[in-house]
């Protein structure tokens, strides 16, 4: 059998030396690749995006890189992880920066926190209220995971929506629809539940 | 379903060793900035603060390997302070694998500094550490490890940074760092009340009712300390049932 390999999407937004690191560490046996050669992506077995910034840059990014159509296909056709601003990416629209249009990938939108009372950004560690799907695989309802952001996502259709949590309003921490799974915290930071979430998704056929 | 309380264990590097001493029976080498990491990883700490005391700018690669290393090994948010001085600091860091930076006195020096590195990197990366000192009734920001007053009021200049950027405050007692006797709890509800950011109370944990009173009367989101840790007197699963037992939300 030959190693599957793992392409995680270089296009510019914040550091990938954790996921890479994080996914060489739960699937050895894998061959895991930083990238942003189309050909490197369409080729791999299964894709990460990953985002940490503004929603602006990372689209602004996707198109100077030319991945925009390269996403799109990978998303249709393997198993393919979103994380943090990779899950935003994934919706229809989004609010940050007075209003950016997303991949439009799956039906959402991204709202910013809005409170007297809560620290914004959400900072830290909360819990995740799942649903069923093989990317849970050993890992507890309710785990914590470590979540950094200012605006939240919504799914048009709540069957898409694997992971819940609560921070003033609830939001989609974890969503999933076909070969997609997004999440909203970083499984790369979020010590054994991330890195069991993360083997599951190196582990996962995509169905 | 609430977001945790946070407990960050915190080492002070020297041209790649821990100094201040630490005591882990079951570490071979303390000195090892590695090992320790991976132990308060093992034991549940939510991040890891390094701090960068290293004098001479040439041994700072030394900081960027320590958390390369770490960043392999160790997968929860890492945190580095400690000579941030420009843009290319900052981005050497991330990229070697810490998830935010620590600002000081750079920022005090120049403020548009931390409008830059927000602007950048986002203000999630973007820590600003104040050391403050009650002088009179108010308290004042020093830098240079507390030896450089600045006449500038620590709760008007939290607001500031934050307007600035900064996704999170890092603020030190200098009057109590060091003396194990609490947190300055007045001063960290003062500034927690003040701003919309998470904050982080350092200076002065002696033991596990300091961490308590951090967060319950000093009103921070995060409670930062080094000694207690290091000497092995509590390990970091302890201090969070300890918290968890006075009803604070933790991540056990």
């Amino acid at each position: 059998m030959t190693a599957n390999t793992i392409a995680i999407i270089d296009y510019g937004m914040g550091n990938l030396h954790s996921i890479s690191k994080a996914l060489q560490h739960v699937a050895p046996e894998q061959n895991i690749i930083v990238t942003a050669q189309s050909q490197q992506i369409l080729n791999a077995d299964k894709v990460v995006l990953p985002g940490v910034g503004a929603i602006k840059d990372c689209m602004l990014e996707i198109k100077r890189h030319e991945l925009q159509q390269t996403i799109i296909q990978a998303s249709q056709s393997k198993p393919f992880l979103g994380i943090c601003l990779g899950l935003q990416a994934l919706l229809s629209h989004s609010d940050e920066n007075q209003g950016i249009d997303g991949l439009n990938i799956i039906a959402g939108q991204v709202h910013q926190f809005q409170s007297q009372h809560l620290k914004i950004p959400h900072m830290g560690w909360n819990q995740v209220k799942t649903k069923a799907h093989p990317i849970w695989e050993n890992i507890a309802d309710n785990r914590y995971f470590y979540f950094v952001h200012s605006y939240y996502a919504q799914v048009d259709n709540l069957d898409y929506q694997i992971g819940e949590t609560e921070y003033g309003q609830k939001f989609c921490a974890v969503l999933a629809k076909d070969n997609i799974v997004a999440t909203q915290f970083h499984p790369e930071k979020s010590h054994e539940a991330g890195l069991q979430l993360l083997r599951n998704f190196a582990n996962w056929n995509g169905e | 379903m609430t977001l945790a309380k946070r407990i960050i264990p915190c080492l002070d590097v020297d041209n790649g060793r821990v100094v201040k001493g630490v005591k882990f029976v079951d570490i071979r080498d303390a000195g090892d900035p590695v090992e320790v990491a991976k132990r308060y990883h093992r034991e549940g700490a939510d991040e890891i603060t390094f701090l960068d005391i290293t004098a001479t700018s040439d041994n700072r690669d030394t900081m960027v390997h320590v958390v390369e290393e770490v960043a392999s090994q160790v997968f929860i948010p890492l945190t580095v302070g400690g000579g941030i001085r420009q843009l290319e600091d900052i981005r050497t860091m991330l990229n070697a694998g810490a998830d935010k930076v620590a600002i000081n006195s750079a920022a005090v020096k120049t403020p548009e500094f931390v409008k830059q590195a927000a602007d950048k990197f986002g203000s999630q990366c973007i820590v600003v550490a104040i050391d403050a000192k009650q002088v009179d009734q108010d308290w004042e920001i020093f830098t240079h490890g507390g030896r450089k007053a600045t006449g500038i009021d620590a709760i008007e200049w939290a607001k500031k940074m934050v307007t600035y950027g900064a996704g999170e405050i890092l603020l030190t007692s200098m009057d109590k760092d060091g003396t194990k006797s609490g947190f300055d709890l007045e001063l960290t509800a003062k500034i927690s009340e003040s701003v919309p950011v998470p904050v982080i109370a350092s200076g002065g944990v002696g033991t596990l009712d300091h961490l308590v009173e951090g967060i319950l009367q000093g009103k921070a989101d995060a409670v930062l300390a080094a000694s207690i840790f290091h000497f092995a007197e509590y390990s970091i699963h302890e201090a969070k049932q300890y918290m968890a037992n006075q009803g604070i939300d933790v991540r056990l």
